[in-house]
């Protein structure tokens, strides 16, 4: 009776290990030696497959939110993309233009998570307020505001990559620092993960989260209100993704509007390797860490095999489609029971 | 009497792990008015379907003229004589009457229908309506008629049994009147009606015998003479009368919500009343009425155009400023008629569902004390009877009367003076039917003040102290359950008219 839902809810880390043990398969074979094997377990590569998991992984927390309340943002990448180019201008003084300076001061990187994250709350806010105020579907609305920002990014760039002088926050991406081990941003993705985890189960608002999602009628009749929840639960995937637009920003060191373009999808599809359902109602922070993290394994796993990218991505498409065949199973069995 | 033409003995319906009928045995004979009585969820539907071929029956044995009857889709029951009018109506709207009639059995030649005008002519007479042309668009014919273009092309099809799901429910009673003349000639023709129905005077006034379905059994069958709407009514929940509507004690006191001339975008259109402390009122009428409207507009579910709404706390329920939050503030709380789609939210616990609307009541700077969360949860369903494995399991995993009972406990929880419950016992088994209606008597035995709206009378006889009736978006006054006449709540049901 108890081990379905528990053989359920273990299912990401099932996956995870899955294509851990395929990865090693794989890499053994090809290269018989085990000299590969050996550099996929390094330290190294353990830290780079997790660094990279950072902006996925940060983008996919607030994503997770959107989805178990059953909306959908398609403008995460395009957000993404305008927190870079906010971050750099403000580095730069308020400036497309990096000032003749050695060092950016930690004050000026402060302002400019500050603005960037502020920015991408901004755009949440737009998209729920939109959506809710004016009942129009999230898909049409953030579809639209995609490219709204993706254009405002590019015109305030001016429609180039923002150079920016050294500063602190291109640290936070560095997979090899003294006495963290691992740059903050990775500490920043564990971090978000907990709080994402003690919103969803300890909160009132988790709770809202869930029912909105699982049933926005019935979360009306017992006095919701739907509408705000809806911009609150938007605004909040803004924060997040504006969080991984900054160590986006610490990736490149510049800003750049034309940066993780189609970059929503693989969001989306960390959600849903995750658990995330897109019809609403469940999904959970942990499990979209793990989506996030198989993602930067294959990535890994097909760098070491010399495989093209084009290997990757049937292979991350492929485990976005087994993954929901999974879920609709366990909904069938659901409703059989 | 003969043979009966048509013979069940045993049969069952299974759907999945619900087992819908669990051994009918029915016996319909050549000419005879047959009632198949039995509440919501006993299982007519069911053996409706089954006998009309939507449903293959799981087990047990069907003759029709003493051969196997086995239909395996709907055409398979026309053909061997078995005619469905369904509740809702099966006619294009955009053909004639004759093309709806001749429907699925055209003659044909090369391809192209071939008229028959005069069969359809004869069925037409023979219904009373020699007036109606075979041309007319079915679509501008009224509801009654449109009805009787459904039996008209029973006979044409030559129907040996016609089966009718409550054919009067959306009929007025001057049209009821005309259907019963119209079973009677079909009877003297020699073709067997099986009449499903719970308006039970009617279905006393037209049959010949009965058979009463209970939980998916039948529990009962004979002659119609001699038996009286008490006894029906005793068969059809298997218990006597007041152990089925259980009374405790309640005194009625001041006036706690006073409505007058509410009204909706569509309905209702003009209705007020007064709910007193204590006080469970029924409020009647056919669906569609706009009795479910009138509560969602004062609940902020729906818009509401006009009208107004006191408290006694002194609140007041403004147009276009009541939203479910702040009538739940103001004292109000409502149970969905619709428990999978807005009662309960089906993929969360049974835990989740007890406290959504009272949450903050386990919360402190928005953490969820999930412990005592759990706690407020699991006592509630044990004070309710709710059976379960566990509090953590998903709602979807019990029985519509389980749900039902964690709804009202999220009523309960959240402890609301005013109660507005929107068909309860909708769908759900008779012994928790029975247990909710208990609940409600208890719940105004503690002071709260209950409105139910039901399509069944009887439970609304049995379990309110005052009842009113509406009719096209307007609520009759008020009266004490025994100052109305059956009679006259049907009236006022169908027609409006207050006496």
């Amino acid at each position: 009776m108890k081990i379905k839902p528990f053989l359920y809810r273990v299912l990401p880390f099932v996956g995870l290990i899955f294509v851990v043990l395929v990865s090693l398969l794989a890499i053994q074979i090809n290269d018989p030696s085990g000299q590969d094997v050996a550099n996929f377990v390094s330290l190294d590569n353990i830290r780079t497959v997790l660094i990279q998991t950072v902006v996925v992984g940060l983008a996919a927390l607030g994503m997770t939110l959107v989805i178990i309340s059953a909306g959908i943002d398609l403008s995460v990448g395009s957000q993404i993309a305008l927190a870079t180019v906010v971050f750099a201008v403000v580095v730069n003084g308020g400036s497309v233009t990096a000032p003749d300076v050695d060092r950016a001061s930690w004050l000026m990187v402060g302002l400019a998570v500050a603005a960037a994250v502020g920015v991408c709350a901004l755009c949440g806010f737009f998209n729920g307020y939109i959506s809710s105020k004016f009942r129009i579907v999230p898909f049409i609305v953030t579809l639209g505001t995609m490219l709204i920002f993706r254009g405002v990014a590019k015109w305030i760039a001016g429609g180039e990559a923002v150079r920016t002088p050294p500063n602190a926050a291109q640290g936070f991406m560095d997979y090899d620092v003294p006495v963290l081990g691992i740059g903050v941003g990775f500490y920043l993705l564990i971090a978000a993960i907990v709080v994402t985890a003690v919103l969803l189960r300890r909160t009132v608002l988790g709770r809202y989260i869930y029912a909105i999602g699982s049933s926005e009628n019935t979360a009306r009749l017992c006095g919701i209100a739907v509408e705000n929840q809806k911009v609150l639960i938007y605004v909040l995937c803004g924060v997040f993704t504006g969080l991984a637009g900054v160590m986006q920003y610490a990736f490149l060191s510049s800003g750049n509007p034309t940066i993780a373009v189609g970059l929503e999808l693989n969001i989306i599809a960390a959600v849903v390797i995750g658990g995330g359902s897109l019809s609403g109602g469940s999904g959970s922070a942990m499990g979209t860490f793990i989506g996030a993290l198989i993602m930067s394994i294959l990535g890994s796993t097909c760098t070491m095999l010399g495989a093209e990218t084009y290997v990757q991505e049937i292979t991350i498409g492929t485990i976005v489609i087994v993954a929901v065949g999974i879920d609709r199973l366990k909904h069938l069995e659901r409703f059989k029971a | 009497m003969s043979d009966p033409i048509l013979h069940l003995d045993g049969v069952h319906k299974r759907f999945g792990p619900v087992h819908a009928l669990k051994g009918v045995a029915l016996e319909v004979y050549a000419g005879e008015v047959h009632a198949v009585i039995g509440e919501n969820g006993a299982g007519k539907s069911t053996l409706m379907k089954v006998l009309s071929g939507a449903h293959l029956p799981s087990a047990g044995r069907i003759t029709l003229n003493d051969k196997p009857y086995a239909p395996t889709c709907p055409i398979d029951g026309r053909r061997a004589g078995v005619a469905m009018i369904y509740q809702e109506l099966t006619l294009a709207p955009d053909l004639s009457i004759e093309e709806n009639i001749m429907l699925g059995i055209e003659g044909r030649r090369w391809g192209f229908a071939r008229a028959n005008t005069a069969a359809v002519r004869e069925a037409l007479t023979l219904l009373g309506h020699p007036d109606l042309s075979p041309r007319t668009r079915v679509g501008s014919l009224k509801i009654g008629t449109q009805q009787l273009i459904e039996i008209a092309r029973a006979i044409v099809s030559g129907a040996k049994i016609i089966i009718m799901d409550e054919p009067t429910s959306s009929l007025s009673s001057a049209d009821t009147r005309r259907l019963f003349e119209v079973i009677h000639t079909l009877r003297g023709r020699g073709i067997a009606v099986l009449y499903i129905s719970h308006f039970l005077e009617e279905v006393q006034e037209i049959a010949d015998r009965y058979t009463i379905l209970r939980d998916g059994e039948t529990c009962g069958t004979g002659m119609m003479e001699g038996v009286t709407i008490p006894q029906i009514i005793e068969m059809m929940v298997g218990r006597s009368l007041d152990e089925m509507y259980p009374k405790v004690d309640h005194a009625i006191g001041d006036v706690v919500l006073r409505c007058a001339g509410v009204a909706g975008r569509a309905f209702p259109v003009d209705a007020g009343f007064e709910l007193r402390r204590g006080e469970i009122l029924g409020v009647f009428g056919l669906v569609g009425a706009g009795r479910s409207e009138m509560l969602r507009c004062l609940f902020g579910l729906d818009a509401m155009a006009g009208g107004s709404a006191e408290l006694a706390s002194d609140a007041a329920l403004k147009p276009g400023h009541i939203t479910p939050g702040r009538a739940l503030a103001a004292g109000l709380d409502f149970l969905s008629e619709d428990r999978k789609q807005e009662g309960l939210a089906q993929s969360m616990s049974i835990v989740e569902n007890t406290t959504l609307s009272a949450l903050r009541k386990a919360a402190r700077a928005g953490f969820i004390d999930l412990k005592q969360d759990k706690a407020v949860a699991d006592g509630w369903a044990e004070r309710l009877g709710v059976k379960c494995h566990a509090t953590t399991d998903p709602i979807s995993s019990l029985s519509g009367g389980n749900q039902q009972k964690v709804a009202i406990g999220r009523l309960m929880n959240h402890d609301s003076d005013i109660l507005f419950l929107d068909e309860p016992t909708r769908g759900i088994d008779v012994g928790s039917k029975s247990e909710i209606y208990r609940i409600i008597q208890e719940l105004a035995a503690a002071g709260k003040s209950v409105v139910i709206i039901s399509s069944y009378l009887p439970e609304l006889q049995g379990v309110c102290d005052t009842l009113a009736v509406m009719y096209r978006g307007r609520l009759s006054r008020s009266r004490a359950v025994p100052q109305w006449t059956a009679q006259e709540i049907m009236n006022f049901a169908t027609t409006g008219a207050a006496d």
